[in-house]
């Protein structure tokens, strides 16, 4: 059995880089397409999700543990998710208006633009089913948003280059995008491996 | 109780609670919406092309409810309608808008105008202007790689022989194009203009008109006919101030270029 210190340093890496939720287990793909075609944008994008998975990761984890355990309905997981993490984006939203107006025009429409994101949804399913306590579930959360971050800035940058570049006539716009996006994971699929023998 | 009450009933109190939370929250943290911004913000289009100055539709509306813009006829898009509408929520008198379109200052098509180079480079302009200043033997004209067609919303500007042309029907004045354009040539002006300038080339008039017969040559011959003082000559072309043309054409007749269209 691992330390804790070293559990959440296994996590940090292998949902940035080896479990990367966009480009290794293809989550999100529709933000990932749709916000990437500007830096801001994707910016913005990035903070937001970061900023839910993280709030969703913690209510979920206490939800599940403090009623659902207990009322033996761990399989109603997938339905009570969607409602507390829309319901949640929807508070935190108003909540953000009244109180952090800069950080609400910052996210801008992206906060209830992610209430359907999968991914968001995965990271809290996935806490519950690696049995990871309060703690391990919100670096869970943080760091698969800041792996989602990354994919989205780096083929932010990819995009940018594939504007410059003159593709066959078939090819140009979304299927050149998504073979892109294609090499893009490839490249992460390279650090498959890695996690275990660094923190095994 | 059976697992299938239990799960309807947990169900149900969480989606009450949820449902309970969001209503005690906008109650009690509800923003007070400034009822002029959103009557404000009804009467403009929505296309958020920008072409008021601000960021969007939304920027207009904001300056116009706290009292930081005064005039409500910066909307080109919308124009007189709009203008009209905004004047009637401001309390403001109503003035009427210049519709304006945008031009391209350059006639300078692949007939007439030499090439210096060949460019075989990424199709925009901005790329083609890094290249020697483009491959076009005036420096001043249009690249014709339609950096300012693509950033068009409304379609509105086709280029037709290697420059740029607008068509002044679909045009809504946005300046997109005006701000696009790395020569700089494209500029807003009065849609009842009778008369424009067709060349933006401040290369002296034998240099210019070998490079480009239609150049305009700053022989200043427009100036001279010109009876209100509308046109003068400024780095060898021709700059026409509309507020004092009256449109009657004799700028036009005395062009020995004809690049007063």
């Amino acid at each position: 059995m691992m330390s804790g210190a070293a559990k959440l340093l296994l996590i940090t890496f292998s949902m940035i880089f080896t479990e990367n939720y966009v480009l290794v287990q293809f989550l999100g793909i529709c933000p990932f397409l749709g916000v990437s075609k500007k830096l801001d944008s994707s910016l913005g994008m990035s903070g937001a999700v970061i900023f839910v998975m993280t709030l969703a990761s913690a209510v979920t984890w206490l939800v599940y543990t403090f009623i659902m355990v207990p009322l033996g309905l761990e399989y109603l997981d997938t339905i009570i998710f969607i409602l507390v993490i829309a319901a949640l984006v929807q508070f935190v939203e108003i909540v953000l208006k009244k109180y952090m107006r800069g950080l609400y025009d910052a996210l801008g429409v992206y906060l209830p633009l992610i209430t359907t994101n999968c991914a968001v949804l995965a990271v809290t399913l996935l806490n519950i089913e690696e049995n990871y306590n309060f703690l391990e579930s919100v670096v869970d959360g943080l760091t698969a948003g800041v792996g989602f971050g990354l994919a989205l800035i780096l083929f932010s940058g990819v995009r940018k280059a594939l504007e410059r570049a003159k593709p066959p006539k078939p090819f140009e716009g979304l299927p050149i995008t998504l073979i892109a996006a294609a090499l893009t994971s490839m490249t992460f699929m390279g650090f498959v491996g890695i996690a275990d023998k660094l923190f095994g | 109780m059976s697992p299938v009450v239990t799960a309807v009933l947990v169900l149900f109190a969480i989606a009450l609670v949820c449902g309970l939370l969001l209503v005690v929250a906008s109650k009690f943290m509800a923003v007070p919406v400034d009822e002029k911004f959103t009557k404000i913000r009804e009467c403009l289009p929505g296309a958020n092309c920008g072409g008021c100055g601000y960021p969007g539709c939304d920027g207009y509306a904001a300056a116009l409810a706290d009292g930081s813009e005064e005039k409500t006829n910066k909307c080109t898009a919308g124009g007189n309608t709009v203008a009209q509408k905004l004047a009637e929520v401001c309390g403001t008198s109503f003035e009427e808008t210049v519709k304006q379109v945008a031009f391209v200052h350059c006639r300078g098509n692949c007939e007439v105008t030499q090439k210096k180079e060949v460019y075989q480079g990424t199709q925009s302009c901005k790329a083609a202007k890094l290249l020697f200043g483009g491959d076009g033997a005036c420096q001043y004209g249009c690249l014709g790689y339609g950096d300012c067609a693509a950033v068009c919303p409304e379609q509105a500007i086709r280029v037709i022989g290697g420059v740029a042309r607008v068509i002044p029907s679909r045009c809504i004045a946005c300046g997109q194009c005006v701000k696009t354009c790395p020569q700089k040539i494209v500029s807003l002006i009065p849609e009842a203009a009778a008369v424009k300038i067709a060349c933006s080339s401040k290369d002296k008039g034998v240099p210019a008109k070998k490079k480009c017969t239609a150049a305009c040559i700053g022989c200043g011959l427009c100036q001279r006919k010109c009876p209100n003082g509308a046109v003068t000559v400024v780095n060898n072309v021709a700059v026409f101030d509309y507020d004092l043309c009256t449109g009657c054409g004799a700028c036009q007749q005395a062009c020995p270029q004809k690049c007063i269209l």
